[in-house]
């Protein structure tokens, strides 16, 4: 199977292919600059480099969220529109689950997660298995104190990986304290192989049209509406 | 479809509508699906970008889809993706822009950036075709210029607002009288039925400029109301409508008239969604005729936003052989040049 996989939910840009389900190549940065501007680039250059043309892809596959939400939309728009022209489905992977797969040997509970200000985080709960990475805990956003003392509260060693490690890490170690384990800078890393690789063996594919991101969060104008509402019922 | 023809597809997601056109030589629409996400932003009471950005990525490929079945066509026999790149919503343009970038690639035909305006403007060339040197007023919710154009595909911005947009002003004043959003109809059709009985000041700020202003305008209307209404008067919405239309219109006639002169020119296009405004086309229908000057009024469905007009004034770039790359990006802010 031939597949493109797509990662714009963070910083850090991937992309990556296979062909006949084996690693053909992968581009990945982590640098402050513009996915909408890099993206199409990238995935140019990388086809030229494999040799492969758009239309020998069986499936494109994306992270669907949650995330950046522009950026998310650009790898989402990008995808499905590729998708749609080449009348191929698309296949949308969390990604939590995505980042999740850096800890395939950790013996314990995997924590990926992204920072969603205000204290917040995108975050789920995986576990390495001898099929693979098992969701165990629904993706969410949720405050992280919260969060990790609910971890606490299991008793096992949580691996935490996250390119947004920086910020959250006095709080990881001061509520897990002996169970948090830290990857590297580069566990941190979404890794777009990976991204493939899980979307390769998802039997769930979508048509382009059907699919949109998981932004696993309202707009905000649309979260205050719906609270109007609510409150105008109650009178 | 014979070997000269030129066969272009436009796409356009820079505000709260998801359009997406197939024109052949760059004057014959041949589809022109426009999916608006109006009702979604009413509740909010005005166009709220991250829904715009979010119902676009739903919608995109939807659309695309729809204006190749209508236009009836297949890639393979398409010259170019056009993609207005700019100004707008930043979050929304990326849709398009992005789709676009995608698109050109998996069919492997080449890219152009669309300038917005350029797009509104060439609304007016599947009207009527375009003859040098013109001069065209775009009024819009977002915009308010006066362009001058020597030739296909090159502009000379000599005038734009220097706050408010004419249809923002539009909204601002409609929402003051209880007038749902978008005002702008409303306005238009409760000025037909009064008299504009208040005098709101016009704004022609330095003399020779072409530049407009509105917020004083919304200012007056508003503090004028709430004067009447302390000193317990009130005026009917039809009369704040028909004052406050009067003075819009006025100014905007007023200056295109005075720079047809100063550039001229003998042909005027009208552009933009609030070319629509009855009151507005009628004015400067009368005043263009008063004056000799050809008028070009495109229809209400070309003055929206559409992306016909995309493809049009792209067709205009591939002729010129100015393409985009791969690394086409959206701009909130981008120049008309």
């Amino acid at each position: 199977m031939n597949i493109l996989a797509i990662d714009t939910s963070t910083y850090v840009m991937g992309v990556a292919i296979l062909r006949d389900g084996i690693p053909a190549g992968e581009m990945r940065t982590h640098l402050k600059k513009n996915h909408s501007i890099r993206l199409m680039p990238a995935i140019r250059a990388l086809f030229e480099e494999v040799d492969m043309k758009p239309a020998e892809l069986d499936r494109i596959v994306v992270s669907e969220g949650p995330g950046s939400y522009t950026g998310v939309r650009i790898g989402v728009t990008t995808a499905k529109t590729m998708a749609w022209a080449l009348n191929r489905p698309v296949i949308g992977v969390s990604s939590m689950e995505m980042l999740a797969q850096n800890g395939r040997y950790f013996n314990g509970v995997i924590s990926p997660f992204y920072d969603a200000r205000r204290g917040q985080v995108f975050t789920g709960l995986y576990r390495s298995m001898s099929n693979g990475i098992i969701r165990e805990s629904e993706d969410r956003i949720t405050l992280h104190d919260g969060w990790l003392k609910a971890l606490k509260e299991q008793g096992e060693p949580v691996l935490c990986v996250s390119p947004d490690m920086e910020k959250h890490k006095e709080l990881i170690q001061q509520e897990l304290g002996d169970l948090a384990i830290i990857g590297t800078e580069i566990d941190a890393l979404p890794s777009p192989l990976e991204l493939a690789r899980i979307g390769m063996r998802k039997d769930v594919v979508t048509t382009a049209h059907e699919f949109s991101p998981n932004y696993l969060r309202l707009a905000e104008a649309e979260a205050k509406w719906l609270e109007k509402i609510k409150d105008e019922k109650k009178r | 479809m014979s070997e000269k023809d030129t066969l272009i597809v436009g796409i356009e997601t820079s505000c709260d509508e998801t359009a997406v056109a197939v024109v052949k030589n760059g004057r014959e629409i041949l589809s022109n699906v426009v999916s608006s996400q109006i009702e979604s932003h009413k509740r909010f009471g005005g166009v709220v970008p991250e829904i715009a950005s979010r119902h676009h990525v739903e919608q995109v490929t939807v659309i695309i889809e729809a204006a190749m079945t209508e236009a009836d066509v297949t890639f393979a026999e398409v010259d170019a993706i056009a993609v207005t790149e700019g100004p707008g919503l930043v979050g929304a343009l990326l849709v398009g822009v992005n789709a676009a970038k995608a698109l050109a690639f998996a069919v492997d035909k080449p890219l152009i950036g669309v300038h917005h305006i350029a797009g509104h403007i060439y609304a007016n060339h599947i009207v009527e075709e375009l003859t040098f040197p013109l001069l065209t007023l775009v009024v819009s919710g977002g915009h308010t210029e006066l362009v001058y154009m020597e030739e296909h595909g090159s502009y000379e911005v000599i005038g734009e607002t220097r706050d408010d947009a004419v249809g923002e002003a539009y909204d601002k004043v409609a929402r003051t009288i209880g007038l749902p959003y978008p005002g702008g109809p409303h306005i238009d059709r409760l000025a037909a039925e009064g008299e504009p009985v208040i005098t709101f000041p016009r704004s022609w700020l330095e003399p020779g400029s072409y530049d407009f202003s509105f917020s004083g305008l919304k200012s007056s209307v508003i503090n004028t109301l709430h004067n009447a209404k302390q000193r317990g008067e009130s005026w009917t919405n039809e009369q704040i409508a028909a004052s406050f239309q009067a003075s819009v219109i006025e100014v905007l006639v007023g200056k295109t008239m005075g720079a047809a002169k100063e550039k001229q020119v003998k042909r005027v296009l009208l552009a933009g969604g609030v070319a629509a405004n009855k009151g507005l086309r009628a004015a400067l229908t009368k005043a263009c005729e008063a004056e000799g000057l050809r008028l070009t009024i495109p229809p209400l469905k070309l003055c929206t936003d559409n992306a016909a007009m995309i493809a049009a004034a792209g067709t205009v770039k591939w002729k010129q052989g100015r393409f985009a790359d791969d690394r086409l990006n959206g701009h909130s802010g981008l120049e008309l040049n």
